[in-house]
């Protein structure tokens, strides 16, 4: 018993570590707006036709009450108003699917692109492959933050910097460009999910997948993956490098060297 | 005058016996509400294990594998051994009362369908103490990684056989009850709502228990026998897979919903002193519900890569989900207007279940919005959503029916002080529970996860508190039910002053064959 209160007061100190993000990112691509725009004006609906109907039921659990000396209504039935609301939630639901139609033309819309990703899933780590550079490499959880993951590692992992978001080689990739995500998994079925860059796409063994995505803002987005694929599912992190069209042309022509040089031993 | 045949229908027999031979629709009843309330419990201690490694970041109590054994088992347990046997329970104990039979149509039938269960049940729990361990790829038993799993798959699969066969025999008895067994007068238009959701569930029940046997099959013959439906490398497909299981996994969710949707809409009438509103276009909303459920599954799955049209499809008949589900709301809501309402425990449940499975409902309509369903899907967005309509949804009608109906069933008033501090607790700790879910969910931690990245931590840590509040609550609950058996307080025969049915014409308890003799509904 004490241990355990000795346990709680611990983690005190970490209700200030944290962040109390309670939203969507907005995100750095024209697909994350889109759905971050559609998320709120869903909510913003949500919560008028919320406050309507709870503020109606709540009027009626205050004032119409036996302790209050209400003699029940008979009324039970009412062909008008069951119409009337049927067709106006329909019309409101009517409203919301032209905009998500439109927008899910668009995010599945992967023509056109200029960089072509091939994301191939597997237990635990993920293989990118530029397919125009002919650049690959695979990449996996960091060190660090696996090695602080472990069962009773005693490590304190809030002292491990992007814990569980860092791997040891990330995708980079230019500012401004279409970018066409091909994805597969050599094994069970992964997803690959980076928040601020829009949705995410399942990664299924024998099938090929799209998605596309266009970063406006240069900087490190962290994603995980986001389909159960066994036992190290939470410890397959992906990192995207969002860099200027010419330091993405430096960085593939190191690659290529690098490749070269690898190849040559 | 008979006497005799008075005396023969007395003539069951007493102890372990009378539990394992009976073919009494009480005694199915109360077997299957027991059995529920057992496996609530455990499934209950394994979610408290999940919440526990949750509270911090990083692996303090179980590795990886194990806390996947305990998500899968948790889901399996709530909903085919905590839920759907709650709701069976429900039906047996009060489909017969409702419509004025004697018993249930198919009596032998009856007990064989709940003595499937606890065995099925304890196959499936066994396969925690196997090597390898329990399944432990989700509840939905996505292959290819399903068939990475050990000795414990052929169980499950055998163990969701039976769970399958034991629902289909339950609802072709409540179908044959119902349709065979209503006391003269009584049409169809004129039976009560529960009677009527249950009537549709049971339909539901025969359409898709089926298709989850033959999907659960495919993986069996996969894993043992060769055939490659659902692996690519032998040609066959793994999302194959998911649209065969969702097929009956969204009509699932209405099985677990709808006859919850009967429970308030006979109790909210009660305490209102008012007549169900809308009943006839109740009727044709549960009905509509069912049919849209048929439409919708591949919602559950948008991420897999369909093309635009199915994605489209899809999204519309969901949100079309809305418009029923609406109308049921607004028919609770009308009900209780200008009524003449008390809050007694059973009501108390029944207004928490409108506010919060209606929460629950918008954050599914968010959900049916595809383009941004494709950030919401696989996190704790989705966890708390379908939180929201099973725990204060379907668990809350649950528990408003047993307080409702307990002092019908075996005579005694339970303690209302203690039932208003049971509601109180429970209501307030699954929304610190389950709340804070939404926020880690769209800030980006997906489901499933053992350990996540520090900035979830907060959230995390209230909702641990609030599980293990939650779990502490139900204790009470079990303790109120003890003591309302022991104790001599009677309850009279109608029980609640505007409850109206025919189940309140009976002595409490009822007697053994309910109605003997028909009663005239007019």
């Amino acid at each position: 018993m004490r241990n355990f209160i000795v346990f709680l007061l611990s983690t005190i100190p970490t209700l200030a570590l944290g962040d109390w993000e309670v939203n969507l990112p907005r995100g750095v691509t024209p697909t994350s707006i889109l759905a971050y725009d559609l998320h709120m004006l869903i909510f913003y609906i949500t919560v008028i036709i919320g406050i309507g109907v709870f503020g109606v039921m709540f009027y009626s659990i205050i004032h119409h009450r036996k302790s209050k000396g209400v003699v029940p209504a008979n009324f039970h039935e009412n062909t008008k108003i069951e119409i009337v609301w049927t067709v106006i939630p329909f019309l409101i639901l009517v409203g919301m699917a032209i905009p998500a139609t439109q927008a899910l033309i668009l995010m599945e819309d992967t023509s056109e692109a200029e960089v072509t990703l091939k994301v191939t899933g597997y237990q635990w780590m993920w293989k990118y492959e530029y397919l125009e550079d002919n650049v690959s490499f695979l990449s996996r959880i960091d060190s660090e933050s696996n090695k602080a993951r472990k069962l009773n590692s005693g490590v304190d992992v809030r002292n491990v910097k992007n814990y569980l978001l860092e791997v040891d080689n990330p995708i980079v990739l230019p500012v401004n460009a279409k970018i066409r995500l091909l994805l597969t998994a050599g094994d069970v079925i992964h997803a690959w999910w980076v928040p601020e860059l829009g949705g995410k796409k399942d990664a299924v063994p024998g099938f090929v997948n799209e998605m596309w995505f266009n970063i406006n803002k240069p900087g490190i987005y962290r994603g995980q993956c986001a389909e159960l694929c066994g036992k190290d599912h939470a410890f397959m992190p992906i990192v995207v490098k969002a860099v200027s069209k010419a330091e993405y042309e430096k960085w593939v022509m190191n690659q290529q060297n690098n490749n070269k040089i690898a190849n040559k031993k | 005058m008979n006497t005799d045949a008075d005396h023969l229908h007395e003539d069951h027999k007493t102890g372990i016996m009378r539990w394992i031979t009976t073919t009494n629709h009480k005694d199915i009843g109360t077997l299957y509400l027991f059995l529920s309330l057992t496996m609530f419990f455990v499934g209950g201690a394994m979610a408290l294990i999940i919440r526990a490694e949750l509270f911090q970041p990083g692996l303090q109590l179980v590795n990886p594998d194990f806390f996947n054994q305990m998500t899968t088992m948790h889901a399996l347990i709530m909903i085919f051994g905590a839920l759907m046997p709650a709701l069976v329970g429900l039906a047996n104990w009060q489909i017969p009362l409702m419509i004025g039979a004697p018993d249930m149509a198919l009596p032998r039938l009856n007990n064989w369908s709940f003595w499937i269960l606890p065995f099925a049940l304890g196959m499936l729990g066994s396969t925690l103490f196997f090597e390898g361990g329990a399944p432990a790829a989700g509840w939905t038993l996505y292959p290819p990684l399903v068939l990475q799993g050990g000795d414990a798959l052929p169980y499950a699969i055998f163990s969701i056989h039976l769970l399958g066969l034991s629902s289909i025999l339950g609802a072709i008895n409540i179908i044959a009850t119902i349709l065979n067994m209503r006391a003269p007068g009584m049409t169809l238009m004129k039976m009560p709502m529960f009677v009527w959701t249950w009537l549709i569930t049971a339909f539901l029940l025969i359409a898709v228990m089926p298709v989850l046997a033959g999907a659960v099959t495919m993986l069996l013959t996969d894993r043992f026998f060769g055939t490659s439906f659902f692996t690519a490398s032998g040609g066959g497909d793994p999302v194959m897979f998911q649209h065969i299981f969702w097929f009956f996994g969204h009509p699932e969710v209405y099985i677990l919903i709808l006859p919850a949707f009967g429970v308030i809409s006979t109790i909210i009438p009660a305490f209102s002193r008012k007549k169900l509103f809308g009943y006839d276009s109740m009727v044709y909303a549960t009905a509509s519900i069912a049919l849209l459920s048929f439409i919708v599954w591949a919602h559950h799955m948008f991420t897999v890569g369909m093309p635009l049209a199915g994605e489209i499809f899809f999204m519309m008949t969901t949100m079309l989900i809305a418009v029923p589900t609406g109308v049921k709301v607004f028919n609770w809501i009308a009900t209780m207007w200008q009524g003449s309402m008390t809050f007694e425990t059973p009501m108390l449940f029944s207004l928490a279940f409108i506010v919060l499975f209606t929460i629950g409902g918008f954050s599914g309509l968010m959900m049916a919005i595809t383009p941004v369903d494709f950030q919401y899907h696989d996190t704790y967005f989705i966890v708390a959503h379908f939180h929201y309509v099973l725990v204060p949804g379907s668990v809350f009608a649950v528990i408003a029916a047993v307080y409702f109906w307990l002092p019908k069933w075996t005579g005694k008033m339970y303690d209302e002080t203690l039932g208003k501090t049971h509601f109180w607790l429970t209501t307030i700790f699954v929304n610190i529970t389950f709340f804070p879910q939404h926020f880690v969910g769209l800030a980006g931690m997906p489901r499933r996860i053992p350990d996540y990245a520090v900035q979830f931590t907060d959230f995390n840590a209230i909702s641990t508190i609030g599980s293990f509040g939650f779990g502490i609550a139900q204790i009470l609950f079990l303790y109120i039910l003890y003591k309302t058996l022991k104790q001599d307080v009677t309850a009279d025969n109608k029980v609640w002053e505007g409850a109206e049915g025919l189940e309140w014409t009976l002595p409490s308890p009822p007697p053994y064959h309910s109605f003997e003799e028909p009663p005239k509904v007019e």
